[in-house]
Formats: structure tokens, sequence, C-alpha cells
């Protein structure tokens, strides 16, 4: 809502200053958005009439003008301006002024003295107009201040309101609020009804009473709607942001700023018989004033005659029935529309109108007859003609009611925490009409017909801590019951694997959920994606069902701002489709954590050669993000992966995410340079962490024994090692796999795994005999299940 | 026949003109060795008679003993001598950088949820977690903005094509109603509910874009219900966060009524700084009130034995804030120049 600080203090008018003004509007839940001046500070500028206008001698574009600026005798003033014409009214800027950025001096301007400077509205400061000189009202006084007669000491505030405060849209309701808050008095023009000159009516007919309970109409006869807005209208309206069109609708848009009323003035002569407001039947469109056709859906309230749709009620009116400059007849409608009836419709039709903006947050519904008073009054001082009779069909049954509201002072201190007595708070209440009556320990509050707001206690509590003031209220530390934070040992914060994800030199990003569906499809292989049914853009369409795209894309990003080395991971919730999703039906939603490694494996240093990061080295970094737990690994086909480079992730038997260079397919589309390596994994398996088993320490001595083990290529080392591990003894503490050989030696299909076996006992130091024959019996097992032969 | 002082005179001054253990074996050979002058001496002895043998004795081993001596402390010598040489040709260019692996980092709005979940978790709240994909209901019903509330064309939203009933959260609040359905729940056997005190950062989305608005952002929600919490609580609680987050004793906080469908009395909540870049100027930085009574009830939660506050943060925005950021956007476009500098 936009005003101008004038026009609100015409009608209250407290002894404080503009800032004052706006931060106690703020503080009261007025949020004052903006604070402009109509006018930049300047002086010396004055009403001057051009008496005269001749051409300069000495230069072609000057005229040389004698100016009357009410001293006696008339200025001379060199001007250079193409409108500059005598008898024009302009404002001029005496020797001594201060303009925005300059001061005006006595010159001589090519050998001709200019005592002043005329003024175009952008030197003022006024506008961008630069045209020409800015012409004043003819019957302006000549020497008159120009600030005082354009009214420029002014501003334009522009104030944020939140949706329940519909009855702050208007200066009425806004001046009503400040003199609450300041105790200044409050007096709006005084409306007298305008007695009924012509006995001409239109019925009207309330088909949908719930939707609209009351409506008044008017015809007024023999208007000259060609007559101008007068200035100060024009200026207030321009101010609250509305641009002045014609006088009929300059009233009723003033009417509107003024009381909060939207009204709308039809012209009389293309209407046919009474008035109905009713709901739509199949098939019909009403062609709007912003020139578009709609079909008004089943729910949305018209305004028709006995002959057609006339206008969307309390939305927007239709161009054929709406006024013009040749209109003299005029039916004017001032009516109430429930807020339920118009709420969301505009918005179907995808636009908003002031009309509809204050219906659908609920208009007085005590004001159409004084707010049709007073545009009538406006009209016939503006424009002349007569006026009938004001017509008005009302359902009381359908208007809304303000029953009493109940408020517990006890609670209100509760609630609040602070300690105000009863007397305040009816003080508080009272003071922005609410009327309030004690009812033992409790207060009950009757709201007035402009509030729509409260409806229930906690709406009276707000009303009196914003008016005592929120400032008002101690900040004090809490006090409550204290209980210590659970702190699961089995489960790590995620936190913690962030941390370590940093400290093994990645970078966490976070990437937008919605991604392109090609990526869905051929990094995912999803065809099935989550769609929005409105994104903002093609290549943010779709959820997405992994963090692997996105990194990919971070990857190629950062390749082209010049990055070489490029180590990310994220955390982050991811979507898929699922019948019996939780908490959610139809979807699941884990979250994920993924990393990916491109470039060299270290920084570039001096101690160490470079090489390419590869798979192991990020292997490395995932069985660290699970350090103490073991993982498993196997092949895996993934969209995004080298089919020979991907493993499936594996805890405990089950698969939990992937590992594996990028498809050479996709390095080469997106330009990934060298075959980056990623991994992705449920992030829940990640924070399961096992609790830890304290185990004997034994004092026996540890023995060791290698194995080299020649096995076909195929072969890979996990077989071997649960092969080797399969039922040896207790005394096997582990095999660990320490070298792989091929080459030289060995046949070319062939490999070396070798493998250290170490065997110890709590009880006892282990014999030799036994030694040899526990490594004897895994040997053996090798032999026979895998087809191994020691390596001499 | 040298004298026996002159024998140790020479010993003593052949030993310090070699360089090296070796040769000093070889001189010691000299004196101490089979043949060596004072071997010699002592092998002649014999030949002394018996009443000057005593006496000769004893000073041939006082020489010995006096060349034995010398040689030990030349070998001492020799020893740390070569020692320091060996140290001197290891030294090190200290200056050259360290071998490793580098450093990486977390996102800035990371850094800003980790502070912030540490401060709250400080003074006993927990973090709640509630899913992006939400229901309708959750989203808007159960924060008491029914169909057609003009509260809901505040927030864009993004709808799931398909799903009429299901979008993209356009807030964190709607894990307020599943935080309290949970913890009645968990409580309901005992008759009392202990105080809930939780706070749920997480991505939300609404349909805009620019420089200061992303179509995903980060926000967190704050709720504490119990028996005795007053709108005095939440000033408390959040000026206090606000200030040991900003690490400022005179950062003004300023609550001013708004409205918003699921708190009643609502506050908007701006701050201003002391100094800096945006010295004195208000910034709006969260949203909060007390709950609603309808989201207490939705909740399962007895609107007149409970009150409860609750608040909606921006954390991007306490990000930019604390970090000096001007553009929203870079928290998501993923540059490592630029993330590489919250280290």
């Amino acid at each position: 809502m936009q005003f101008s600080e004038q026009w609100l203090r015409s009608v209250c008018n407290p002894q404080i200053d503009s800032d004052e003004l706006g931060h106690r509007l703020t503080m009261a839940g007025l949020e004052v958005e903006e604070c402009d001046p109509v006018a930049p500070p300047f002086s010396g500028v004055v009403v001057a009439r051009i008496v005269s206008a001749e051409p300069h001698p000495n230069a072609d574009k000057l005229k040389v003008c004698q100016v009357d600026a009410g001293q006696g005798e008339s200025l001379q003033i060199v001007c250079g301006a193409p409108n500059a014409a005598a008898g024009m009214k302009v404002p001029l800027a005496m020797v001594g002024a201060s303009l925005p950025g300059f001061q005006i001096k006595a010159a001589k301007l090519r050998g001709v003295e200019s005592s002043g400077m005329l003024c175009s509205a952008r030197e003022l400061g006024l506008s961008e107009d630069h045209g020409g000189l800015l012409a004043l009202d003819d019957d302006l006084e000549v020497g008159r201040d120009v600030r005082e007669v354009l009214s420029l000491d002014d501003r334009k505030f522009t104030i944020k309101l939140t949706p329940n405060r519909a009855d702050c849209l208007s200066i009425a309701g806004i001046a009503r609020e400040l003199s609450a808050l300041t105790g200044a008095a409050m007096a709006l023009p005084v409306v007298e009804p305008v007695p009924a000159a012509l006995p001409d009516r239109r019925e009207i007919v309330l088909d949908a009473p719930q939707a609209c309970p009351r409506y008044c109409g008017r015809i007024l006869r023999g208007v000259d709607a060609r007559s101008p807005s007068p200035d100060w209208m024009k200026r207030r309206l321009e101010r609250s942001g509305v641009r002045p069109i014609s006088a009929l609708v300059d009233v009723t848009n003033y009417v509107m700023l003024e009381l909060g009323q939207p009204l709308h003035a039809f012209d009389d002569s293309k209407l046919s018989g009474a008035i109905h407001v009713r709901f739509p039947s199949p098939g019909e469109s009403v062609l709007l004033l912003n020139e578009q056709v709609v079909k008004p859906s089943a729910d949305t309230l018209l305004i028709a005659d006995e002959a057609r749709a006339l206008a969307l009620a309390g939305i927007m009116g239709g161009e054929e029935s709406g006024v013009t400059l040749d209109t003299t007849d005029v039916f004017l409608e001032s009516a109430f529309f429930a807020p339920e009836a118009i709420a969301g419709r505009a918005r179907q039709y995808g636009f908003t109108s002031d009309a509809s903006h204050r219906f659908e947050r609920g208009v007085d519904y005590e004001l159409a007859v004084q707010a049709i008073e007073r545009a009538t009054r406006l009209i016939l001082d503006i424009c002349g003609g007569k006026a009938g009779p004001v017509v008005e069909a009302v359902d009381q049954a359908g208007l809304p009611t303000r029953p009493a509201v109940r408020v517990r002072p006890e609670r209100v201190r509760k609630v609040l925490g602070i300690g105000l007595s009863d007397e305040q708070m009816v003080a508080l209440l009272e003071s922005v009409q609410l009327s309030v009556r004690r009812e033992g320990e409790v207060l009950e509050v009757t709201p007035p017909s402009f509030r729509f707001d409260i409806t229930i206690e906690e709406d009276l509590i707000e009303e009196i801590v914003r008016l005592y003031g929120y400032d008002e209220v101690p900040t004090a530390p809490p006090r409550g019951r204290i209980s210590m934070l659970e702190r699961p040992e089995t489960r790590r914060p995620l936190a913690e694997v962030r941390r370590l994800l940093a400290d093994r030199d990645y970078q966490e990003v976070i990437n937008y959920a919605f991604v392109d569906a090609a990526w869905e499809r051929d990094l995912c292989g999803n065809e099935g994606a989550i769609r929005l049914a409105n994104p903002i853009a093609s290549q943010m369409s779709v959820m997405r069902s992994s963090l692997i795209p996105g990194l990919i894309s971070s990857l190629a990003a950062n390749r082209k701002r010049q990055q070489s080395r490029i180590r990310l991971f994220e955390s982050g919730r991811c979507f898929e489709r699922k019948a019996d999703g939780e908490p959610v039906t139809g979807f699941h939603q884990p979250l994920k954590l993924a990393a990916l490694a491109a470039g060299s494996a270290l920084s570039e240093q001096w101690g160490s050669a470079e090489r390419a990061v590869d798979f192991y080295d990020v292997k490395g970094d995932l069985e660290a993000v699970f350090a103490p737990a073991r993982l498993d690994f196997e092949p895996v086909s993934h969209p995004a992966l080298h089919p020979g480079r991907a493993a499936s992730v594996k805890r405990g038997g089950r698969h939990i995410g992937v590992l594996g260079e990028v498809h050479p397919l996709w390095v080469e589309r997106y330009d990934l340079g060298s075959a980056p390596v990623l991994f992705e994994i449920e992030l829940d398996a990640v924070l399961d962490r096992t609790m830890p088993a304290y185990a004997e320490v034994s004092r026996f001595p540890i023995v060791s024994r290698d194995l080299a083990l020649i096995l076909d290529g195929g072969v890979s080392a996990a077989r071997v090692r649960s092969v080797l591990l399969a039922g040896t003894p207790a005394i096997v503490k582990s095999i660990e796999l320490f070298d792989v050989y091929q080459g030289k030696g060995i046949e070319p299909e062939k490999r070396s795994l070798a493998f250290r076996v170490l065997m110890q006992d709590t009880q006892r130091t282990l014999e030799d005999a036994e030694v040899d024959a526990t490594v004897a019996a895994i040997v053996e097992k090798a032999v026979s299940t895998l087809g191994a032969r020691l390596r001499g | 026949m040298d004298k026996l002082d002159h024998i140790v005179e020479e010993a003593v001054s052949a030993f310090a003109a070699v360089s090296d253990a070796a040769q000093l074996e070889q001189v010691k050979a000299r004196y101490l060795g089979k043949t060596g002058a004072l071997t010699e001496r002592l092998k002649a002895l014999g030949k002394l008679p018996a009443e000057e043998r005593r006496t000769a004795g004893a000073e041939i081993n006082k020489a010995k003993t006096a060349v034995e001596s010398a040689l030990e402390a030349r070998r001492e010598a020799l020893r740390e001598e070569r020692l320091l040489a060996q140290l001197a040709s290891e030294a090190l260019d200290v200056t050259l950088p360290g071998r490793g692996t580098g450093q990486g980092g977390l996102h800035p709005i990371t850094l800003t949820l980790e502070r912030l979940e540490s401060l709250f978790r400080s003074i006993g709240f927990v973090v709640a977690d509630g899913p992006e994909i939400e229901t309708d209901w959750h989203n808007f019903t159960s924060m008491n903005t029914p169909e057609n509330h003009p509260a809901r064309s505040m927030h864009d939203t993004f709808y799931i094509e398909g799903r009429e009933d299901v979008l993209l959260r356009t807030h964190t609040s709607p894990v307020q109603n599943r935080a309290m359905v949970a913890h009645v729940a968990r409580h309901a056997e005992t008759g009392t509910m202990p105080d809930l005190r939780i706070i749920a950062p997480g991505r939300v989305y609404r349909v805009d874009s620019d420089a200061t608005h992303s179509p995903m952002f980060h926000q967190v929600e704050g709720l504490w219900v119990g028996e005795d919490v007053s709108f005095a609580d939440l000033k408390g609680v959040v000026a206090d966060f606000l200030r040991k987050f900003f690490e400022s004793d005179d950062l003004q906080v300023r609550f001013r009524p708004s409205f918003f469908p699921f708190t009643e009395p609502s506050a908007e909540i701006d701050v201003a700084f002391m100094s800096g870049a945006l010295e004195g100027r208000w910034l709006e930085i969260a949203g909060c009130g007390m709950v609603h009574p309808n989201v207490l009830r939705m909740g399962g939660i007895d609107p007149e034995r409970y009150t409860g506050f609750a608040f909606g943060m921006g954390l991007d925005r306490l990000a930019m804030l604390r970090y000096g950021i001007n553009d929203l956007r870079l928290f998501f476009e993923s540059d490592l120049r630029f993330l590489s500098q919250f280290r």
C-alpha cells in the first residue's frame, strides 16, 4: 500500500516527524518499506508568468524572456526551452535559489543578462521530463513558492501490509492506527448524504446472498466525463501509486484509497434492466477492462444485467459496460463481497486488482453507503450532473457477524510473560475501536466491522502486545526443566563424516535438488524421474535420484573455471518413487553421500611424482569413511560408470552404493578431462557405527607366514581371501593381501597375490607343527578351490 | 733409549695428528702394539735387576695409562667430529613445503548450520528432520493455512506432476507438526509431556530466482513447546542466539509485529550491526511467534495446557551476513574459488 504522507496527515496529524511516523507504523506491524520525498530539497523557486519571450540576439536556440514573479517589476531571464512562450506560468529559480546539484546566480548568457532560471520538471528533480519548462496551472498565484503550491514537502510511503490487516488498505485505516498509536485526533472529511435529485433507479437482485449480501447502486445523469480531475486529487492518486485516468475513474480510485471501499462506475446507458449479482451460467464470458476475455469458473461471482454478464464481481469491470469520456449517465456500484467468494479467483485468471486484493482480505461491510455518498459528492462537484437515490439491496443473514471474543487477562500475562494490568489491556483494545465489556475474570471484546482478523483469544493477545509494543516485552533468558540430550554411540553425527571427507581433501558443494531430466536418464538410468508440475526451467524439471549428476556437472563447471584438480563431495536428499514410501506415500527420500575426484592424486608438490587419481585412491577414501567397518565390493554395471571399473559397495552383505570411474562416454561428452572417480552411498549406512567391544590381548608371540599364490587373472582378490579365510581355526587372526604381481616369471594371463597370515593364541605359544599344518591347509584350499599354485 | 715421558709426549702429538679412526689405530700400534715402544719396554723389564724392576714397571705402566687415556680421548674426539660431519651433510632445506594431500573444506552453509546447531544444543534443543517432498496438508493445512487462505499466495509453490496433494516444502515449518505428533506419541503413556525443543534445518523450495532469491534455499525451524513458554522467552532465546551467533554483544535485535498463519502473536526479527559494512541498517533475519492454537491442536497438543514458540530463519542469509557474502547464487554454483575461502 502506497500513500501520500500529506494525505494521511490531513486526516490524522500527530506532532512527530516523518521518520518517527514511519517507525511507529513499522513497530505496530505496518512495515514501512519505503519513504521517499516526492521532490528533492530545493529552495527559492516561485511561480512566475512569462510576459514576453523574444529571440536572443546572439543565439538561435535561446530566448530572452521578461518574467513576472510578483515583485512589481519584471525580471529578464534567458531560457533555452522550446516551449517557453508568453502567458505561460512556469517555475522560476530566482537568483540565490538552490536546486538539486547547483546554485542560481545572476549571469550573462551570450551577452544578455539573466537573473534566474526557468525550470523543467527534471531540473527540480520531479521527474525525468526535460522536454521543456514545467507548465504550471494557470490559476496559481505568481510569486508563491512552488514547493507550497505543488505540495512538494510530501513523502510517498510504501507499507507492506500482512494479509490479516485489510483494514489498513486505506488512508482512513492507517489514520485509525496512527491515532491509536499517538493519541492524535482523527477526522475524515464529513460525508453528507447527497439527496436524490432524480427518481431514476436500477433494481438490484442478490442471487447469491452468501457471496454478496450487500450491494448499493446509484444512477447519476448528465455528468461531463471530460471534466478534468482537480490537481489535488491527481497528486494524491499519483503519490499513492495510482495513475490518474479520467474524473470518473479517478473518483472511484480516490474513494477506495481514502476509505477502503472499492467502487465501480458503469456507463448506465449500456445497462439493461435490473442488476443481478450471481454465479455464471455455462458458456458465459466477459471481456474485461484489461482487454482479457475470461470464461468465469462456476465459483466466480458476476455482476450482470438482464441481458448479459458485465463484470467479475469484486475483481474487475467489463470493457463493454465501463465508463468512457463520452459517458453522461453513470451507474455507481458500492458493494460488499464476502472474502471467501473472491479469494484466489483473480489469480485463476492470472492477474490481481486493487479491488480483489481488498475484497479477498475483507472490506468493511458497513462502508458501502458512506462510500457511494462520498463518490457521488465528488463526481457531482467535478463533473456536474444529478444523482438518483441510493438503491441498497441487503441480505442481513449473509453479512458477516462480529461475535464477542473472550480474553482472559491472566492468560494474556502468561502467554506474553509480562505483567500488564487488566486496565491497561482494556485501554489498549479500546484505542483501536474494539468495544470491551468486563465479565468477571474475562474481557468480552467485540471487534468493529472493519476488522476481519479478530475471532479468537490469541487475536486479542496479539492486538494487546502489538499496541503495548513488542519492544516493551522483556528479553529474558528462558527457564525450563533441563535434561541431557541423547547421544547414541552407535550412530555418529553427519558432521563427523563431513569433516572426515574435508580432511581427505574434498570440498563440500551444494547442488540444486532439481536437475535436467536427461541427466537422470543418462547418468542414473532413471526414465521415471519425479517431475515438477511447474519447473522454473527445463534443466531443473525433475527431482534428483542421485547426487552423481550434480557432482559431474560441478566438475565440468570447475574445469571451465581453469581448475584441474577437483575433489568434491555432497550430502543431501535424493528422491525416488516408492509406492509405500515413508513418510510421504509414493516417495522414498533417502539422504545420500557422494564424492568425486579428478586430476592429480596429490596436489602439485616437489616431493612426490605427479600421477592421476585412480579407482584405488578413491576407494581408500571410501574405506576411510567407513573405518573401522569393513566394506565388500563386487563388479557392477552402472550407467554413469566405466563397465570394467565400477563396484557395488556392500556393508554386511547389503548394497549401499557404488564406486567407480566415470564412463569414458560421459568424460568425452561433458569434457571431464582424465577419468574422474566417484562414489555414492546411502548416508544411513555411513552413520551406523558398531559399538567397540573388548577382546583379550594375547601375551604370546604372533606368528606370521607369507603365501604368494599364482592364480588366473580373473579371480578377484576378495574371492581368494574369502576362500583362504573359510573354515580356518581360531588361531588364524587375519589374512590380508599385501602384494600383487604380474609380469616376468608368471604366465601372462595369471597373477600372483601375496597374503600374510597372522596366527596367535591367547593361552599358549604356537608350535611350529601346528602353524605349518594350518598354513598347509590354507594353501590346499587355494589349490583345490581356486586352482592356485604357490609361487616358488 | 727414549725417556718415558718423551714417548708419552710423542704419542699424544701423533694421536692429535691423525684425522680418522683407522689412522689412529695404526698410530696406536706404534706405542701399544706387539712391537710398540711401551710394549718393548715392558718386555725389557725382565732384564732389569729385581730391585729396579718394581720402580721401572710402575713408571712404564704410568706412561702406558697416559698413552691409553690420550688414545681414548682422541677416539672420542674423532667420533664426535665424524658425527658432526654426518649431521652437517644430512641438513635439509627446512623451508621446502611439506609433503601431503591438501585439505578440503565445508560449505559455508554447513559451517553456519553446525554453528547454529551447537548453539541450540547447548540449551537443550535437538535436531529434527522432515521430508522435502511434503504433503500439502503438512506444508499448509497443519500450519493453519487452509485452501484459498491469502497467505498461500505468499509462497510460490513447486508442485509434483501427477500428485496434487504433494509439493516441495516451501518452509521448514511442516517439521513442527511431525515433531509434535512424534513427541506426543513418545510420551502418551506417562501423562506428562516434557518440553519439546527442536530445531529443524533443511532445504526448502519456492518458485523464485534472482540475486536475492534462489528456487532452493535453506531454513532452520525452531520450536519450543511446554507448559510455561512465553513470548518473553521467545525474545530471550532468539536474541541470545543472534548475539552468540554473530559474536556481537552490541548487536541490535528488534521484534516487530507481523503475520504468519501458524503463529500468533507473530513477529519479524530485524538485526542491526553496530560496525562493519552494514552498520546501523535494520536487516530482516527471521520470522517467529507463539505457536497458533490450531497448530498445536493439529499436533495433538492441548493449547490450553501448553504454549510454545516457533521461529524460522534463513540459513543462507545468516551465512551471508556472517561471512559478508553478497550474492545468494554463489552458494549453489559449486565454484571452488569461492568455496575454498571457507576452510
